[in-house]
């Protein structure tokens, strides 16, 4: 089950998506998603979920890997979707035992459910199409500027870069030390919250001593291979917007003056 | 000449309780004298706890000697001035594969150290298809090191150090975690960077069929030096390596056990090949 | 007649286009008090194979029975098996995690609901049958050499009172006298107390010498199967899937080629100089 978080995951395949600056795809998602929120009816969605769906196809990842890191979420997603269902007030359309459903609460939950799976689905697409490397490169590229305050602007970078690789790695070992307590009788499933939580102890424990461990470890491993900061470090892949960049920098402004003139047209 | 020296290396450390009060002190190097010829191929044996890691770590200066002097190169470890020489001229692989790649694409991770090191960004991309090529593992350059085997990420960590140019090479028990396949894969890759490349190589190990190849074999038990020589030197001393906790391969086991029932044959027995001719004659 | 497992298949990641078979139609009986082998490389099925045993894993289709009952049938104690059949997993690293050694090893039986007393008896029995010494019993596990953290990972199974012990790679970084003395560890356990035995491991050299029997896994079916050196005559089978038969096999096969009237057919080192020895004294 734990494995099947894919977000924050990189899809390893070819596309134009792949190879764009991760810069332009960093900023690109943060437009995307500022610009749900500027939608005032349903046809602004609309083209919006049409702007994905065609981003998705030439990103060649499969939707199917994509949706099957949405599960870990759902119950998030539903939560949200059912506060703002029968919590709204507004005119009752439907109304059973204390709940009621009312007009602006259906379209509440419509447009929250709308934009979170956009937000989900636009931000994952974006560390699926770009190495964690690369999209920390990015952001460092972005931050640059928070240097002068003397910001840790690499340091960051670098710490969330190291936390990425180990994603799967902590898990897979969760998963096994997990197996090797429930062979010697241990219960994560039953009981009530707190004999939960106390059943987490023996997973937690080894877990921590090993994510201790494997940082020691990696830390005396990027030492040895010179690693000192940020300072007098060159790159391997600087870099460099290119001619597609700027392309997709103007497709996105495009779709964005697009979307918002027809999410604010006075229709629905 | 010499790549690597130590001379009378002491490395101790405080053991303290649960409050930081000093329990005691533990030398784990106990004044150790190495001498590493360049271009040479080192194997330093020894049981867990004998002292061969915190060796090694003090050949990389991750490690500071308490007592004595290493030099690499000519460059005195404890220079601080020196240390990033050092780090580039002394690489190191170590036991976990895991623990070591920091780059989420084969590729980038060859190219960490160099990028440390300042190296122009073509220099780079040069440097990291001939390490990958010296291990045999450029067509795997695009992959997530979490899709390779044991073995293939040991010789993604060896290409990331060959990739900053050192002189010599430290693996401290790179194969310790490795199906028998993976082993044979990253010592065949060890060999061929000494033999091919010249490196000098200082392999770290507790399997003893990984050292025959060795020019010259050290033998560590409580930090200090219990046994020297060629392969063939050691493993001659079957009864001493087993006191020490280690053993002999399988064939020189075997003739010395034949030895001992009275049969004619040579001392240090390495090879399959070697027992056969002096049975067979 | 203690375990069974019939047309046994597991196929990972469910149902979609990435699934893989990691076990492909397992047929085995495991008698009671046998000591088995299971060698194949990183991969081959066979750690998951072993955790179909206890009920960690549940095969996707096929039966699987111990003493004569069917563990997937409805109601049946999976707890109760996990007792029954014990598992020890490969990095004692994975499981140590209580304040003490002794608390760790009581961590076992007491999730079996026993009494506060028995738990610590069992936890002192197992202690003492793993021979580890006393006054270690009340320090961190932690703090334990390599060798020591397998022992109380053991131990904390053994308390359990298992009929059957399972172990994945017991061995792995182990130093060569660390090695020996786990493996002995383990025959003394067979043979003091009839326990079944399940040893994973790569490598043929440990297992030749103290496994009555050896399965060969590969790509999650069983490829050879028998005794010993039933099993290393197929060695360049075993070559092909990236295994070896133990060193003293090549070296006989290397003598009878060259005329040698030696039996080709010896795994251990004993054998093997006894057959030498024996021919050059005539």
């Amino acid at each position: 089950m734990l494995r099947d978080i894919t977000l924050g995951q990189y899809y390893q395949t070819e596309s134009v998506l792949h190879k764009l600056d991760p810069r332009v795809k960093i900023g690109g998602t943060l437009l995307f998603i500022l610009t749900l929120f500027f939608y005032k009816n349903f046809l602004g969605y609309l083209a919006a979920i049409l702007f994905l769906a065609a981003v998705i196809r030439l990103s060649h990842v499969p939707f199917s890997y994509m949706i099957k890191g949405m599960r870990s979420i759902l119950f998030l997603l539903l939560i949200t979707v059912a506060f703002n269902l029968f919590l709204t007030p507004g005119t009752v359309l439907v109304a059973f035992w204390k709940l009621k459903i009312t007009q602006e609460g259906l379209k509440a939950a419509v447009t929250i459910a709308l934009r979170l799976t956009m937000l989900i689905i636009g931000s994952s697409l974006m560390t699926l199409t770009t190495t964690p490397n690369n999209l920390t490169d990015g952001m460092e590229k972005m931050m640059g500027f928070m240097k002068i305050f003397k910001a840790p602007v690499h340091e960051m970078a670098m710490m969330m870069s190291i936390a990425l690789r180990f994603i799967p790695i902590l898990l897979e070992e969760t998963d096994k030390i997990m197996k090797a307590q429930m062979a010697r009788g241990a219960d994560f499933e039953s009981g009530n919250l707190i004999a939960r939580a106390k059943a987490m102890v023996p997973l937690l424990v080894p877990l921590f001593i090993s994510a201790f461990r494997r940082a020691n470890d990696l830390a005396m491993a990027m030492e040895a291979r010179c690693y000192r900061g940020g300072e007098g470090r060159t790159k391997m892949k600087p870099l460099q917007y290119k001619k597609r960049d700027y392309l997709a920098y103007l497709c996105m402004v495009g779709f964005m003056a697009g979307s918002i003139w027809l999410g604010r047209l006075p229709v629905l | 000449m010499s790549i690597v020296k130590t001379k009378d290396l002491v490395f101790e450390y405080i053991r303290r309780d649960e409050e930081g009060n000093v329990e005691g002190i533990t030398t784990a190097v106990d004044h150790v004298n190495l001498t590493v010829r360049e271009g040479s191929f080192i194997a330093i044996l020894g049981h867990n706890g004998s002292g061969k890691s915190t060796l090694a770590k003090h050949i990389n200066a991750i490690l500071d000697p308490t007592e004595g002097t290493v030099w690499v190169d000519g460059m005195d470890t404890a220079d601080p001035e020196k240390l990033w020489d050092i780090r580039q001229r002394a690489g190191m692989v170590f036991q976990n594969p895991d623990n070591q790649i920091i780059g989420q694409v084969v590729e980038e991770d060859v190219g960490f150290g160099p990028e440390n090191m300042g190296v122009p960004t073509e220099e780079i991309w040069q440097r990291v298809e001939e390490s990958l090529r010296a291990v045999g593992m450029y067509e795997y350059r695009k992959y997530s090191p979490n899709k390779l085997s044991g073995g293939q990420k040991q010789r993604v960590s060896i290409a990331g150090v060959l990739a900053m140019h050192p002189k010599v090479i430290v693996l401290d028990e790179p194969t310790a975690m490795l199906d028998p396949s993976g082993r044979k894969e990253v010592i065949r890759a060890v060999r061929a960077l000494n033999q091919v490349e010249g490196v000098t190589v200082i392999l770290i190990t507790h399997y003893m069929e990984e050292i025959v190849h060795a020019d010259q074999v050290f033998v560590m038990d409580q930090g200090r030096i219990a046994m020297e020589g060629t392969p063939r030197e050691v493993f001659s001393r079957v009864e001493e390596l087993k006191s020490l906790r280690l053993d002999v391969p399988q064939v020189t086991l075997l003739a010395y056990e034949l030895k001992k029932r009275g049969l004619e044959l040579p001392d240090g027995i390495l090879t399959t090949e070697e027992l056969v001719k002096a049975l067979c004659g | 007649m203690s375990i069974i497992l019939d047309h046994v298949n597991y196929i990972y990641g469910g149902d979609t286009p990435l699934a893989v078979k990691a076990l492909d139609d397992i047929c085995l009986t495991i008698p009671d008090g046998q000591f088995l082998g299971i060698i194949g490389h990183t991969g081959s099925g066979k750690s998951t194979l072993v955790q179909h045993l206890n009920g960690l894993l549940k095969a996707s289709s096929g039966h699987i029975y111990f003493d004569g009952q069917d563990i997937y049938e409805k109601g049946y104690d999976l707890k109760a098996l996990r007792s029954k059949v014990g598992l020890v997993f490969q990095y004692p690293e994975h499981q140590l995690f209580e304040i003490d050694v002794f608390t760790d090893v009581c961590f076992g039986p007491k999730n079996l609901g026993l009494s506060q007393s028995e738990v610590q008896y069992r936890a002192y029995e197992a202690l003492k049958s793993v021979g580890l010494p006393e006054d270690l019993y009340y320090q961190s596990p932690f703090e334990l050499s390599g060798g020591q953290k397998r022992r109380v990972a053991i131990a904390g199974t053994l308390a359990m009172k298992p009929q059957v012990l399972i172990l994945d790679e017991p061995t792995a970084g182990l130093d060569p006298r660390g090695r020996d003395e786990i493996l002995d560890l383990i025959k003394k356990l067979q043979t003091e107390s009839g326990m079944t035995i399940l040893l994973v491991s790569h490598s043929m050299e440990d297992v030749a010498e103290y496994v009555d029997r050896i399965l060969v896994i590969n790509k999650g079916s069983i490829l050879l199967d028998g005794v010993p050196r039933e099993v290393f005559r197929h060695y360049q089978e075993l070559e092909q899937i990236g295994l070896a038969a133990p060193q003293v096999t090549y070296i006989m096969h290397a003598l009878r080629e060259k005329g040698l009237e030696v039996d080709d057919s010896v795994t251990t080192i004993d054998e093997a100089v006894d057959q030498i020895a024996g021919l050059f004294r005539r």
